[in-house]
């Protein structure tokens, strides 16, 4: 018997629990006995026969020594002890039942006619023995991911005796993912380890540290009682690895704040725009969102209905569509209301504010008061890991539309015929006027080109908020903001407005909560308008004073 | 102070309506075709109040030309400070019998009273606070805004700003004001038990007589010099400033009277009501104050009372007969009177045609 | 040209080198120009010369870019705004009349008379019979006096002008600023206007900005030509009307 006597009783380990004194003697055999290169025999003919003894203890010892033995079929034999399907006869040997009722021998694996078997009891220190002598078999075993979860285990546990068992196991391994991530494991081990050497545990420090997770961190942290050098190797990691967190949070910060931005701009393009050429604050705006978001939902209904096949190009269909809708209710608003108020920008603000109540009541009246369910995509679910950062997809996509919408107005504008004409409205009225560009036809496609880019807007909004009749007032405020903020002069400054105030709401956010970051946003508004009373970039000259 | 034929009528029928109605109530037996039920005394108080917002936004709309789409949040701050004292007044009547926090507070789980509800039991401090908090709030905003020369469209986005963040605050259940449920249950005011109808018939005339000091004040200012030069900077601010006016200063104090009004209103708004709220705070209310003026004749001072009746009557019929569509018809309004009655009801009476009738007066 | 540290002790009005642009357009070029006490002067030049940034740069409404601006011979103009400026003692008449269309003749020239601009004050003001008197007297120097209830807005072009001169006159201020003051003037009109700057004159120091040759001719006084931001030519008016630079930019071709 070449084994060592696995008694569980020593004294130097009675501090520690159950499974762990399994752990750690299983450790010791099974380095002990993987390093004097075991032969098969006579270690595994010893534990079939303590196996098929009968008794709790024998098959408690039969265990330790199944796992020292290195036996190949010993997670096999331990697994279907564990799920009760071990048998034995009083000649000592040991079957395996399988699912369909037959016998395979178990150290062979080979159907085998089993006779008259008795199945081998455990009790609940089996159990326990049981367990832990998986997990250490797990180090070794033939599958990857059941090496990666074992490592996992070893670096959580960070128990000094698994040392030499980790440095086996390092040397045989060949996936540089494992092999990580027992390095880790193993550093973990030797820093809580009393007779780790100096040089081995600043090595140690380093692998953590470069680990730098939340678990690292933790780890290091609860360190003590090691040499000052290694002490402050530890708190220089800790330090690396704060700051690290720190600007990875800042990053999703920072994502979060372009995502928000990016609607925001969507929804105060139009604003802008409107209000350069026009001079008229729309206050029905927002509900021109609420109306693009509908239009999405409605979309959807009708292809859920419909054409359920092409549901996953449903958003190509709702953003042109939300555009036409909600442009050609921009053009019909302003045709019959607005230009009736050319001049009064005040009376405009009032009138289309009546004009709000009245679309969201009837929004409220056709499809109900309550929230409406718009589906994202599955081309658009789920997220990236970057580093420290979580990308969500649609939050992206949201980006990236965002980013296309504008360059295609801002090329629109610069190069088109239509597009220079609204500029030299907007730049002076009278002299357009003058030159022939005719303004109140103007004036009706801005109107509609403003509350089309909203209504793609709402589109873009019913992925990532709730769409009811509300939905426009929520935004048109942060909108408004964003066009005091960023001026009329041009969309740049739109595009600064808006990215500006997603982002320093979002830094707030997790500092002093929603609300309070609103109400700091409002106020730093108002002392910014101090300096630029007109925005960022405002339309200058003389003819713009009037 | 002369008095014309307008201001005549607008403080006799402010005056005599209400005292009428009161009189109705306590003076004849319930089941009398005279009798006046207390609801409608209770509506006439909220009118009233409603009225003396109006008032205030129609000086600062109508003769500063300064378009405040928040001004409810001035309204509301009184209601709220008037709103503390009747909180303390429940005392150990609340749900919770807690003798010295309101019954919020004790669901919150705190033990004291925060250092800012100091003092609101007493009646003489909440109304101090009704005419300070609004006054230094306007002072401090109209500071900001005015010195920066932010006007027109600018301005009215930025009023609307600020009463949206104090409604996203008074949200908040540990600003300790109530949260979302705000503050109710009252029990009595002075004393006085606040559902009997000699409360709410005494808090009528009560609001009816501020009411009308109200307009007196805010004609005297806008018939004097002070007005004059105000109506010069509505007209033309940078002219005015190369005659050596400072148009923020004049902007200001007009600003903060106005707010100072409104919180009054609110003071008197809520003992009647029986409920503060942040919902008070919401844009949507001060926009609709604006369309009470802009109803009943904007820059005429008695048209923004003829208004603020006149469209929450309508508001309390409709509401009563078609609740649905009462949206429609508040937007509808907003849209008629811009386009076709641009100077609202008093301008219908308006001697020379096209001409805001307080102006008329002036210049005589 | 400057004369420096040598300014005589009358000087009234002084700028120094004062340049302004406009996003890279420059509306004032190292424009320098002194004014006496006492002195009426008439400032020419052909559109976009800077006159009237010139008059913006005085009365506060332009910060310049870079150069000094007088008034008297140690108050730096700026530094103050509008209202301070006015305050000093310098009135301005707009190209564009800008009365108050709202109020009455009357009112016009009450808000306008020379007096206490505090709210505190007006809001308990009274008219008074000096400020009657004076007003009354303003109304006879431009002519207006059975015109003081009409509204501002419903006079006619002239007539605001003239109101708008009353009240520059009723501001009782040091130096006048009067930019284009008989656009749109019939011929007698102009007469009378130019008669009635000589009156003034008497009292007070004027910088008149015209276009109409022969008002500045009927001025009789000290032109100075100004051109693409800064000053071209100074003298009488034949004097300028001679200079071959003035006439080749300005005056005929």
């Amino acid at each position: 018997m070449g084994a060592a006597d696995s008694s569980p009783a020593a004294p130097a380990l009675l501090c520690l629990d159950n499974v762990m004194r399994r752990l750690l003697a299983f450790f010791l055999i099974a380095a002990v006995s993987l390093a004097s290169a075991p032969s098969k025999a006579d270690p595994v003919d010893d534990a079939v026969a303590a196996l098929s003894s009968g008794s709790f203890d024998s098959v408690h010892e039969g265990v330790d020594e199944l796992v020292a033995s290195g036996s190949p079929r010993a997670a096999a034999i331990i697994g279907a002890l564990q799920n009760g399907k071990l048998y034995f006869r009083p000649d000592h040997t040991l079957y395996i039942k399988q699912d369909d009722g037959t016998y395979v021998g178990a150290l062979t694996g080979t159907p085998i006619d089993a006779g008259n078997v008795k199945p081998v009891r455990v009790n609940n220190t089996i159990r326990g023995a049981m367990d832990a002598a998986l997990g250490a078999l797990r180090l070794f075993s033939p599958e990857t991911a059941a090496r990666m979860t074992a490592a996992e285990a070893v670096f959580h546990a960070a128990d000094p005796s698994a040392l030499p068992a980790l440095t086996k196991a390092l040397e045989k391994e060949t996936d540089p993912a494992v092999k990580t991530r027992m390095e880790q494991a193993r550093a973990a081990v030797i820093l809580a380890s009393a007779e780790s050497a100096e040089a081995d545990r600043l090595a140690a420090v380093s692998v953590l540290r470069v680990r730098g997770d939340i678990d690292a961190r933790g780890f290091l942290a609860s360190l003590s009682d090691q040499p000052p050098a290694v002490a402050e190797a530890i708190a220089g990691a800790l330090t690396a690895i704060d700051r690290a967190a720190q600007l990875w949070s800042v990053a999703q910060s920072i994502y979060y704040g372009l995502s928000l931005g990016s609607v925001l701009l969507l929804a105060a393009a139009g604003l802008a725009i409107t209000f350069g050429v026009m001079g008229v604050i729309n206050m029905a705006h927002g509900e021109m969102v609420m109306i693009g978001a509908y239009t999405t939902f409605a979309v959807q209904q009708f292809m859920h209905a419909h054409t359920p096949g092409m549901y996953g190009a449903s958003l190509l269909f709702a953003v042109p569509l939300a555009f036409m809708v909600s442009g050609s209710i921009g053009i019909v608003i302003e045709r019959t209301l607005i230009r009736w108020l050319y001049g009064r920008p005040l009376e405009t603000l009032l009138a289309t504010w009546g004009l709000s109540l009245v679309l969201q009541q009837a929004v409220r009246s056709i499809f109900g008061a309550n929230n409406q369910d718009v589906d994202t995509p599955a081309w658009m679910s789920g997220a990236t890991a970057l580093g420290g950062l979580t990308l969500t997809w649609n939050r992206m996509y949201i980006i990236l539309f965002s980013a296309v919408v504008l360059a295609g107005l801002m090329a629109a504008l610069r190069y088109t015929s239509l597009g220079l004409r609204m500029r030299a409205v907007t730049q002076n009225r009278r002299m357009a006027a003058a030159m022939g560009i005719r303004t109140p036809w103007i004036d009706a496609l801005t109107f509609g080109l403003g509350s089309g880019i909203a209504g793609m807007a709402g589109v873009a909004l019913s992925q990532i908020d709730n769409v009811s009749p509300n939905l426009g007032q929520s935004y048109i405020i942060d909108s408004f903001m964003v066009v005091v903020f960023g001026g009329v002069g041009n969309l740049w400054g739109t595009t600064l407005g808006a990215l500006t105030l997603g982002i320093v709401n979002k830094f707030l956010e997790p500092v002093a909560g929603a609300v309070v970051a609103k109400i700091v946003v409002l106020v730093l508004l108002i002392l910014f308008i101090q300096r630029r009373p007109r925005g960022m970039f405002p339309l200058k000259g003389r003819a713009v004073e009037s | 102070m002369k008095l014309d034929r307008t201001a005549y009528l607008t403080l006799g029928l402010t005056i005599g309506i209400p005292l009428v109605l009161a009189l109705l109530n306590q003076a004849t037996p319930a089941g009398s075709a005279l009798h006046v039920p207390t609801y409608v005394v209770a509506l006439a108080g909220k009118y009233l109040c409603f009225a003396m917002l109006a008032l205030a936004v129609d000086l600062v709309w109508g003769f500063a030309g300064i378009l405040s789409l928040g001004h409810a949040a001035f309204f509301a701050l009184g209601g709220y400070a008037m709103g503390m004292y009747l909180m303390r007044q429940i005392g150990a009547r609340g749900v919770y019998g807690n003798a010295e926090l309101p019954d919020f507070m004790v669901f919150l789980g705190w033990h004291e009273l925060p250092w800012y509800w100091q003092g609101s039991q007493w009646f003489p401090f909440a109304v101090l606070m009704a005419l300070i908090v609004p006054g230094a709030l306007a002072m401090g905003f109209g500071w900001l805004a005015f010195r920066s020369r932010v006007t027109g469209v600018y301005l009215s986005i930025i009023t609307q700003a600020l009463t949206y963040a104090l409604l996203l605050a008074f949200f908040r259940n540990d600003m300790g004001f109530g949260g979302n449920n705000g503050m109710t249950d009252f029990k009595d005011i002075l004393g006085f038990n606040i559902q009997a109808d000699s409360t709410r018939s005494a808090l009528l005339v009560l609001s009816a007589l501020c009411l009308c000091a109200q307009y007196l004040v805010a004609r005297f200012v806008v018939r004097s010099r002070f007005g004059k030069v105000l109506i010069a900077v509505r007209d033309t601010e940078s002219r005015t400033r190369f005659l050596g006016y400072r148009p923020e200063a004049y902007k200001l104090v007009v600003w903060t009277l106005s707010a100072v009004m409104a919180g009054i209103g609110g003071a008197l708004y809520v003992p009647q009501v029986g409920i503060i709220n942040p919902s008070e705070f919401a844009p949507g209310n001060s926009i609709e104050a604006v369309i009470w003026v802009a109803v009943g004749g904007r820059g005429t001072l008695s048209g923004a009372i003829l208004g603020a009746v006149a469209v929450n009557f309508g508001k309390t019929w409709f509401t009563g007969v078609l609740p649905d569509y009462w949206l429609y018809a508040l937007g509808a309004l907003f849209i008629f009177v811009t386009l076709f009655l641009p100077k609202g009801i008093m301008g219908l009476f308006a001697k020379r045609p096209g001409k805001p009738v307080a102006i008329l007066e002036a210049a005589k | 040209m400057t004369e420096a540290e040598t300014l005589p002790g009358d000087t009234l009005l002084y700028l120094d080198g004062v340049t302004v642009s406009f996003d890279g357009f420059r509306a004032l070029n190292a424009l320098s120009l002194v004014l006496e006490k006492g002195e009426m002067r008439a400032v020419i030049g052909p559109n976009g010369a800077g006159k009237t940034t010139m008059m913006d740069v005085v009365t506060g409404k332009t910060r310049p870019d870079s150069g000094k601006v007088m008034f008297g011979l140690d108050t730096d103009l700026t530094k103050l705004d509008e209202p301070a400026i006015a305050a000093l003692g310098i009135g301005r008449k707009f190209q564009k009349p800008t009365v108050f269309e709202p109020h009455t003749v009357w009112d016009n020239i009450l808000l306008a008379l020379a007096g206490d601009r505090k709210p505190r004050f007006s809001l308990w003001a009274k008219e008074t019979a000096e400020e009657r008197a004076r007003i009354e007297s303003v109304l006879e120097t431009v002519r207006m006096k059975d015109q003081r209830h009409r509204l501002g807005g419903d006079l006619s072009h002239g007539q605001k002008q003239w109101l708008e001169i009353g009240m520059l006159l009723a501001q009782e201020p040091q130096l006048l600023l009067v930019d284009e003051p008989v656009a749109g003037m019939t011929d007698a009109e102009t007469e009378q206007t130019a008669e009635l700057l000589r009156e003034i004159n008497k009292t007070r120091s004027v910088v008149v900005v015209e276009h109409d040759m022969a008002f500045v001719r009927a001025l009789d006084v000290k032109v100075t030509v100004l051109h693409e931001g800064s000053v071209l030519s100074e003298g009488s008016i034949d004097h300028v009307s001679a200079d071959p630079r003035v006439v080749e930019v300005y005056l005929g071709r």
